[in-house]
């Protein structure tokens, strides 16, 4: 079934702007659609239902004192709940952060908030980011809306839920392998991964510092875009942010793909579905129609990516997940002394696939095997960045299907944590290499749920990325098969 | 002396570990105040208690004055990087410390002791500093505490870890380089220098051989010394222990030890076994550090003289005579170093007071409230010298005219000792009073006039006592060579 997604994010800033509606009316639309929807997909672990209204209050009163009320005025976002909210619950999904309120905003809920954006709620996630189906969340799990009975992927599910069941046009995700891209794939909404440095991490809840980064969700490229013009550009209070002013993206959404050269990557197909496939290479045609140069290449690099990623992310999760040991803030489990009493809370705390990951990470970094492992892993990820280097020599893009699958059924990986990681297989390499990835629905598969294709840049190309989504999303639109779209009231 | 004390054919192998502070404003990655003392966890931030989402940001201030240190060192500054050192512990908010490893800013320089003889330096990296743990109940230690306090004022502050080459051969010599590197940390502006207030830290690697070999024995690294006295101390001590352990056939195993000043000795903290694998790997969260070329000279132009090159300076002052090293001229160059009174003492040399006069008073009159010293006005305390060097006042009267110019903080010196009645008696005077010893005492004038010059400081002596110390003793020597050369 198909989910009829709310108004863009451009159309309502417009309109608040232009007060022909107010922020109030916008965002309690919104809070009506969570109130009436969210039982059913539970793409929220908090509301923040007396906080938006009062944002809402606040972009009103500046449109009446004639001020500028920012570029997404009274626009409704969900917000992954892995960014910190000042004053509001903050748990990564998790039990071992349950009552932790952060003294302050990350930088991204920052500005948003300075661009008129209004949080209506901290949506769900697999615990700490770990996980492809939203599932291993304490708080229980997020499902599809296009089909509840499957999962929406993760570990933003309940970011790209929120966006396809219509309770708000944009969402904020993280993505570290894959976490924004994929669940955009399985819920039919577009995803963005920037280029690692693009979008400020300060006050992203870490889980693998080297590879995370934030980004949109929207129901369209050009919302996404929007949405990346507000977050993005450098910030002081991130080391390894790029020195770079603010993106414009926005306004080169359309130039098209007219002499870019796109190369379609083989490796990426050869696991996955054939409907999937099928429509990767419709994508391509797309494309091709639209003027650009379209090829097959092999990258036989990025057959490894898989197996570096679940060594460097698990290593530096297993150090920034040290400081939940019960004595400054969150859950606190109390015993005789304070090794015990560390113990007892992080065993009460976490969940089964964050200790998995946290044993796997301490593993691979303890003296005798980080050769091997860690360190390894750090050159193949150089191996990775390098082939990447050489292709984008010759090509402008790279074009492939963002998950090898649709979406699955809840339960149907959870307890093979192999199969689970096989879903980020497409969307490893990407933070591997720090560079910027997009996930574009395409049409449906052979179960009628939504096919996303992913267009891979290297760094700092967003504006080619973001131009190509455009085209493939212009193309999506005539290559669906049933056409006839469903209103939400019959979806729910 | 090198050599383990009381312990004939053995030898000691020393390098140690220091923990210096850094006087910078704010903390190593955070805005928050670099303040001791203050109410327990008001300097705090999202930042360096560690909460979720929180990252470091450089503090440019530390990387230069750890630069500084460095080139006072003779370190090369390299291009660095910052790892994670892994351990759980309450003190520690992100339970891993950020420390540069592998790659630290400075490396492969050396200090020269006030002996002359060279310690190398292996490096001198930054990192943060914990936060402070105290144990409520009997022990005062983490088992069997009732309940801890943690205050994370001091957490993230910066410091800088300078290790030492094992180049240390004595007690004397540990405890003269710890002295020496406090003097450079505190000449570099990095550092205040002060142990009992913990902003300078020291340990001990200790091993011993037998003399001639050249192998490193195993090594126990001493914690807890509060002082360059407990250091000296704790070397001794945990070198005899070992001696004895060798000599009864047994092993010294490697282990950290933990000096106890009231027991004056080592007692085993952790053993090798027990150690910590610290899973080091690169911060993800900081990006390279790499000085260039005109930020190295900026802070290498900016450093003052180290205290090697002022103790030469001194030195020099001397001309043909050296200094020699270990002699009481050397100590007293030395203290003057020390205390800062450098100034002092070229001051009175360049307006013709002798280099020895100069360097006697200032290190051992001016030193006694070295700060009062450093305020003086150079004028006064040229002039009171000069008064000295010309025979004026006596050294007696200068003494006491400092410590009125001292008590003041400066003031003319002729006045000051007008005011004291210590005017210089006039030559008649001295003469007349010379004749009155003489008469009074004319079995000893005749073996004077014989020939027994020693007796020259008796009639000095009568003279002195007679005119209460206001003689200058020159005077009267002259006096009294004038009167023997009579027919
Ligand atoms: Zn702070």
């Amino acid at each position: 079934m198909r989910p009829s997604p709310a108004r863009t994010a451009s159309a309502l800033a417009d309109a608040v702007r232009s007060g022909s509606t107010t922020a109030a009316a916008v965002v309690e639309e919104s809070l009506a659609a969570i109130a009436h929807g969210d039982g059913e997909v539970h793409a929220f672990v908090t509301v923040l239902a007396d906080d938006a209204r009062r944002q809402a209050a606040e972009v009103d009163r500046r449109v009446a004192a004639g001020e500028d009320p920012g570029p997404l005025a009274g626009v409704p976002v969900a917000v992954k709940d892995n960014l910190c909210t000042r004053g509001a619950p903050t748990t990564c999904g998790s039990r071992i952060l349950e009552g932790w309120h952060p003294p302050y905003d990350a930088t991204v809920v920052a500005r948003l908030r300075q661009a008129g954006a209004v949080v209506v709620g901290k949506s769900n996630m697999d615990e700490f980011a770990m996980g492809s189906s939203t599932e291993t969340s304490a708080f229980g799990p997020t499902r599809n809306p296009w089909d509840t009975s499957r999962v929406p992927g993760g570990s933003s599910g309940g970011s790209a839920a929120a966006v396809a069941a219509g309770f708000v046009p944009l969402a904020l995700g993280s993505d570290t392998g894959g976490s924004i891209r994929q669940p955009a794939a399985l819920c039919g909404v577009v995803g963005l991964k920037p280029t690692y440095g693009a979008v400020s991490r300060y006050g992203l809840v870490a889980f693998a510092s080297s590879l995370d980064q934030v980004g949109p969700f929207a129901t369209s490229v050009v919302d996404a875009a929007l949405l990346f013009d507000v977050i993005g550009g450098h910030d002081p209070l991130d080391s390894t942010s790029l020195d770079r002013l603010p993106p414009r993206m926005a306004s080169v959404v359309g130039d098209g793909v007219d002499g870019l050269s796109v190369g379609v990557l083989t490796e990426h197909l050869d696991g996955a579905a054939p409907d999937v496939v099928r429509r990767v290479h419709e994508a391509a045609e797309a494309c091709a129609a639209a003027g650009a140069s379209v090829e097959e290449v092999s990258v036989p690099e990025v057959r490894y990516g898989l197996s570096a990623y679940y060594l460097i992310a698990p290593a530096e999760a297993s150090s920034n997940l040290a400081r939940y040991d019960g004595v400054r803030f969150g859950l606190r489990v109390a015993a005789d002394d304070v090794v015990a009493m560390n113990t007892a809370t992080r065993t009460a705390g976490f969940g089964a696939e964050v200790k998995r990951r946290i044993m796997l990470g301490t593993y691979a970094l303890s003296a005798g095997y980080v050769d091997a492992y860690y360190n390894q892993a750090l050159r193949v990820r150089t191996l990775i960045a390098e082939a990447f280097a050489t292709t984008y020599r010759r090509f402008d893009l790279l074009l492939g299907p963002t998950s090898p699958t649709t979406a699955f059924a809840l339960g149907a990986k959870l307890e093979d944590p192999l199969a689970m990681y096989l879903s980020d297989v497409c969307t490893i390499p990407s933070n591997l290499a720090g560079h910027p990835a997009i996930s574009v629905p395409f049409g449906t598969g052979d179960d009628g749920l939504p096919v996303g294709v992913q267009l891979m840049a290297p760094a700092l190309a967003e504006n080619t990325l973001l131009r190509a989504a455009a085209v493939v999303e212009a193309a999506a639109a005539l290559v669906d098969g049933d056409g006839n779209a469903v209103g939400v009231e019959e979806q729910r | 002396m090198s050599g383990v004390p009381g312990h004939d054919g053995w030898e000691l192998v020393v390098g140690l570990e220091v923990h210096c502070e850094l006087k910078t404003a704010t903390k190593l990655f955070c805005g928050c105040p670099n303040s001791f003392g203050d109410e327990p966890n008001t300097n705090v931030c999202p930042v360096c208690l560690g909460l979720p989402g929180s990252l470091p940001v450089l503090n440019q201030r530390a990387v230069e004055l750890a630069m500084a240190i460095g080139t006072a060192l003779h370190c090369d500054i390299r291009p660095s990087t910052f790892h994670r050192k892994n351990y759980f512990y309450p003190d520690m908010p992100k339970d891993y410390q950020i420390s540069q490893y592998d790659e630290p800013i400075n490396a492969d320089g050396w200090l020269e002791l006030p002996d002359g003889a060279r310690v190398g330096i292996v490096r001198a990296h930054l990192e943060e500093d914990t936060g402070k743990t105290t144990h409520a109940g009997a022990s005062g230690r983490i088992h069997g505490a009732d309940y801890s306090l943690v205050d994370y004022n001091r957490s993230g502050v910066p410091l800088v870890e300078i290790v030492s080459a094992p180049d240390l051969r004595s007690p004397a010599q540990a405890r003269s380089y710890a002295a020496e590197l406090r003097a450079i940390l505190v000449a570099t502006g990095a550092s205040d220098g002060k142990m009992e207030e913990g902003s300078m830290r020291v340990d001990a690697n200790v091993s011993v051989r037998r003399a001639g070999s050249s192998e490193l024995g195993t090594r126990c690294e001493i914690k807890n010394l509060n002082s360059l006295r407990s250091l000296a101390h704790a070397v001794e001590h945990e070198a005899q222990r070992q001696v004895e352990v060798l000599e009864s056939g047994g092993v010294v195993r490697q282990e950290t030890r933990h000096w106890d000043e009231d027991r004056g000795a080592t007692v085993t903290l952790r053993s090798k076994e027990e150690a910590e694998d610290y899973r080091y790997f690169l911060e993800p969260d900081l990006v390279p550090v790499v000085p260039d070329d005109g930020w190295r000279s900026a802070v290498a132009e900016a450093l003052p003289p180290m205290p090697a090159a002022r103790r030469r300076k001194l030195g020099a002052l001397f001309g043909d005579e050296p200094v020699e090293p270990g002699g009481a001229r050397s100590d007293q160059v030395a203290t003057v170093v020390d205390l800062g009174l450098d100034e002092l003492v070229e001051a009175a040399v360049a307006e013709g007071v002798p280099a020895a006069l100069a360097l006697a008073r200032t290190a051992n009159e001016a030193a006694t409230d070295a700060d009062a010293a450093r305020r003086l006005p150079l004028v006064s305390y040229v002039a009171l010298l000069r008064m000295e060097a010309t025979g004026e006042l006596t050294a007696t009267q200068v003494k006491t005219v400092l410590a009125d110019l001292l008590r003041d903080g400066g003031g003319d010196p002729a006045e000051l000792a007008r005011e004291r009645g210590f005017e210089a008696l006039s030559s008649e005077a001295v003469a007349a009073m010379v004749a009155d010893a003489i008469a009074a005492h004319p079995d000893e004038w005749g073996r004077y006039r014989s020939g027994e010059d020693k007796l020259t400081g008796f009639f000095t002596g009568a003279v002195m006592k007679a005119s209460r110390g206001q003689a200058d003793g020159k005077a009267v020597a002259a006096e009294l060579a004038r009167r023997r050369a009579e027919p």
